[in-house]
């Protein structure tokens, strides 16, 4: 029972990271209607965005945060407006085809620059942190990802949802067209959008360095949960892959205290069997 | 004889009722224009007579058979032939290859499914485009090639949705003749049309529709007499 | 029905050209094919040709799902995966390498037609993620499976060498290269000939339309799974092929993504929907990887895979139809 709830509380807590990364990259899905496989690697690159911060300057994770987030919009920008916007009138297999070129891309670049010796942070603030609640032990670096990716979600949702920038983004998602004629300027709305996801991926890789080590593949994993918790939360649904990603993290956690080997292929048999039963997710409509 | 009858025929999106209890019947060997305001229904209703939409209530019967709900590929082997108001041509293929798959319909090999192809592409005067990519047509020749592509799976019934639209003065008469010829070969036509005149000249009759209801079926005389008809096309 | 109603002025269709450069570019590359290694005669050159070929198989048979039918895979290594363990537990079992390969591509046909069953339903990138993510998941359980050797794999029982045996000199890779050769030109007649008649037809028009396709009376569904039986066969032909090229079969050299992604991506860089595609794609992919990764990986800082993605990116923006396309567009303006 304890150890149930250990890893409940575990899985909760990485939820909430993916929860944040399936949020930029269902954005990005939803208004561009472009899916982005790099999407973890750009988790990746702000691992390596907070990594450099540490080890050059010796910036704590917490305080990067901001800084990789920035990093990682810029990149996103460039992306965009490099390799994506030529695409955009082209056929849905050049679009996959450029993201999964980005994606080998970025693994190699950073594997150049880093090679692929795992690399970690030593000491950050919350490294030695540890509480204890009824049993159940939290670090430190869980409650600050968390804590920071929820934040984070929250923000995001708020910007979407309640800005007139926001509602401005779903118009162009719905109908760039139609937005189009109400004098929405799409390319730049999708440059946000992009931007957008980029300070999601941002805040996602500074968060995870704090218990979580570095190396070029460290994004794959959470791009693959951020495609299945889209997929899952109905693709272009904020509040649906925010809920997708918790509950991800919960299988993960629960999967692994009985079938340790299994948590990836759990997460993947929860999305195959949603796809049988209700193709347009859990919480999508046609 | 009766080749298509559509009876008591329902589609719903939601709340929305796209077609309401539409009933009508289509005799074998005539033209029949289907017209209504914009969103009345029309699309709606083809897609359902030709297996794209499955009716929400009602039924659809085709040459004596029961058709409702079957997928539109069997719609289309029974003899159900149609066009899209929004052209969906195959885009990477040229026209003749467009035209040679549809004729794959009736013809297994490709010698004689590509020989229906040349000749209904000569038919419909497309030779000139014949090896032409059907993506870089324009809009008047890819309408022409829809219809040409309906009329390769040589249907017993077309479904021409706004083929006529969008097109020059001199497009329009090409477009007429050629109806008024493979109408001439015995084809059953349904056309939904919005210029009046064209629906007028080319059809005996007219079924109309308005906010997904029948209003009116009937000889155009009658129907710019009658009042219901007089109101949807004004009173919107 | 028979009236015809050619309008007066009814233009004759123009007969189609004969494609004498297509005729041209088959021979110019078959001569390169056979001539290679008699030319390349280092053991890296030989392997570059050998995995080339393997992969140019695999990816005809992607391209017949991805390319014709337009109907995206990221899972392709599941048959793959298939074909490498397949014929090492048959092999193991004592049958010809030859032998196994029919009825394992027979297998993966049925394992492809019950993966399209249910995925089928789904449209563009919906799809391709469903593949994406069966394949991760056949992936995740592979290491669990202990008759498939788990983690550690399986090898191939050392046969003597002969044809017979699909085993040869590994000094000298000729025969292995030969081999590969004769069953590229087997698998593409193959492909050919499914995709000359209707089949053809039907995949492209799913492709480009597949509402208007169901109009002109395509069973889109059925010709969706006729198009994956026969590139899962394929491209299980060519893992039956390399698992007896390499000897040897584990989980992360039979079913990764990045396996998957290779069969696919080697189609498009060199003309998804084309003949032509996986044979140019695989050459310069597969040389391009094996020369980065053995002359410029010494530091243990690789290019190969920056190259790879930017050379991928280069082709989605600049062509999406790939090498192929180039070409042709060269040809003409020679010819001009
Ligand atoms: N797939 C759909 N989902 C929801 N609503 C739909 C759908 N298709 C059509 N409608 C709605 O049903 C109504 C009828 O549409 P339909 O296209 O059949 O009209 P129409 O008579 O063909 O109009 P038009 O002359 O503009 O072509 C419209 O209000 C339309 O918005
Ligand atoms: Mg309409």
């Amino acid at each position: 029972m304890q150890d149930l709830l250990q890893a409940l509380t575990n899985g909760a807590f990485l939820g909430a990271v993916f929860a944040l990364a399936a949020v930029g990259l269902t954005l990005v899905f939803g208004v561009t209607n472009m899916l982005n496989f790099a999407h973890g690697d750009f988790i990746m690159v702000a691992m390596y965005a907070g990594f450099v911060c540490w080890s050059l300057a010796g910036i704590d994770p917490l305080i990067a945060i901001p800084i990789a987030a920035l990093t990682l919009a810029l990149v996103a920008v460039l992306v965009y407006a490099g390799i994506i916007r030529p695409v955009l009138g082209s056929t849905q297999l050049a679009q996959m085809v450029v993201t999964f070129g980005l994606l080998t891309f970025l693994r190699g670049a950073i594997q150049f620059a880093f090679t692929a010796t795992p690399r970690r942070i030593e000491d950050p603030i919350v490294g030695g942190i540890r509480v204890v609640v009824g049993g159940v032990a939290v670090t430190g670096a869980q409650l600050v990802s968390a804590v920071g990716a929820l934040v984070a979600t929250g923000a995001l949702a708020w910007f979407v949802y309640r800005t007139e920038t926001g509602r401005a983004l779903q118009a162009v998602g719905e109908d760039a067209a139609g937005a189009s004629l109400m004098g929405i300027n799409s390319g730049r709305m999708y440059g946000l959008t992009w931007a957008l996801a980029g300070v999601s991926t941002g805040v996602a890789g500074a968060l995870l360095i704090n218990n979580f080590g570095i190396d070029p593949l460290a994004g794959a994993t959470f791009g693959i949960m951020s495609f299945i918790a889209v997929a899952l939360g109905g693709f272009g649904s904020v509040f649906g892959a925010a809920l997708a990603g918790l509950l991800l993290g919960v299988v993960q956690g629960v999967v692994g205290l009985y079938l340790s080997g299994y948590t990836l292929t759990a997460a993947l048999g929860i999305y195959l069997l949603v796809l049988v039963v209700r193709p347009q997710g859990l919480r999508g409509s046609r | 004889m009766t080749l298509l009858s559509v009876d008591g025929v329902t589609k719903r999106f939601g709340g929305l009722a796209a077609v309401s209890d539409v009933s009508f019947e289509v005799p074998e060997g005539t033209i029949t224009g289907l017209i209504g305001p914009n969103g009345a229904g029309k699309s709606t209703l083809f897609s359902m007579i030709a297996g794209a939409q499955r009716p929400t209530a009602g039924r659809i019967s085709f040459a004596g058979k029961d058709i409702t709900g079957w997928q539109p590929h069997e719609a289309a082997r029974a003899g159900v032939g149609r066009t899209f108001q929004l052209m969906r041509v195959f885009g990477s293929m040229t026209v003749l290859e467009n035209l040679t798959t549809a004729a794959h319909l009736r013809h297994r090999t490709k010698a004689s499914a590509r020989a229906v192809a040349e000749r209904v592409c000569a038919e419909t005067n497309l030779g000139s485009y014949a090896h032409r990519p059907a993506a870089t047509l324009t809009g008047a020749t890819k309408k022409r090639l829809e219809l040409a592509r309906a009329l390769a799976t040589s249907p017993r019934l077309l479904l021409l949705d706004e083929v006529l639209s969008g097109l020059t003065p001199t497009e329009t008469a090409e477009a007429i003749s050629l109806i008024e010829q493979v109408h001439a070969q015995g084809i059953t036509i349904v056309l939904v049309e919005h210029v009046m005149q064209v629906v007028m000249s080319l059809c005996p009759r007219l079924v109309v529709l308005d906010f997904g209801k029948l209003i009116f079926t009937g000889s155009p005389d009658d129907a710019v007499k009658d009042q219901a008809v007089l109101d949807a096309y004004l009173g919107a | 029905m028979t009236a015809t109603l050619a309008p007066p002025s009814a233009r004759p269709v123009p007969a189609r050209k004969v494609p004498w450069g297509r005729y041209a570019g088959i021979a110019v590359v078959a001569v390169l094919l056979v001539v290679y290694p008699l030319v390349a005669k280092t053991s890296f050159l030989q392997t570059i040709g050998v995995t080339a070929l393997t992969m140019a198989i695999a990816s005809t048979g992607w391209n017949i799902l991805g390319g014709y039918a337009g109907q995206i895979s990221f899972g392709h290594a599941v048959f793959f995966g298939t074909g490498m363990y397949g014929t090492t537990l048959l092999v193991t079992g004592g049958w010809s390498p030859w032998l196994t390969m029919m009825p394992i591509a027979l297998l993966a046909a049925v394992l492809g037609v019950l993966i399209g069953l249910p995925t089928f339903r789904l449209r563009g990138h919906y799809f391709s993620i469903a593949t994406l993510a069966i394949g991760m998941m056949v992936m995740s359980i592979l290491p669990n499976i202990q008759w498939l050797g788990a983690t550690d794999g399986l090898s191939v029982p050392f046969l003597d060498e002969g044809f017979w045996n699909l085993t040869f000199s590994l000094r000298d890779k000729t025969e292995y290269y030969y081999t590969a050769l004769g069953l590229f030109a087997v698998a593409t007649v193959a492909a050919w000939l499914f995709l000359r008649g209707r089949i053809g037809s039907y995949l492209e028009a799913i492709r480009d339309d597949d509402v208007a396709a169901s109009a002109v009376g395509v069973p889109v569904r059925r010709y969706k799974l006729y198009a994956v039986a026969m590139s899962a066969a394929l491209t299980s032909i060519a893992g039956s092929f390399h698992v007896m090229f390499v000897t040897f079969v584990d989980p992360s050299s039979s079913s990764d993504l990045s396996l998957s992604t290779a069969i696919a991506l080697i189609a498009v860089v060199g003309g998804a929907g084309s003949m032509w595609g996986p044979i140019l794609g695989a050459w310069l992919v597969i040389a391009l990887q094996e020369y980065t990764r053995t002359y410029l990986s010494a530091t243990g800082r690789t290019i190969d895979l920056m190259m790879f993605g930017a050379l991928i990116i280069l082709v989605a923006v600049v062509d999406p139809r790939g090498l192929v396309n180039l070409v042709k567009r060269g040809y003409r303006r020679v010819r001009r």
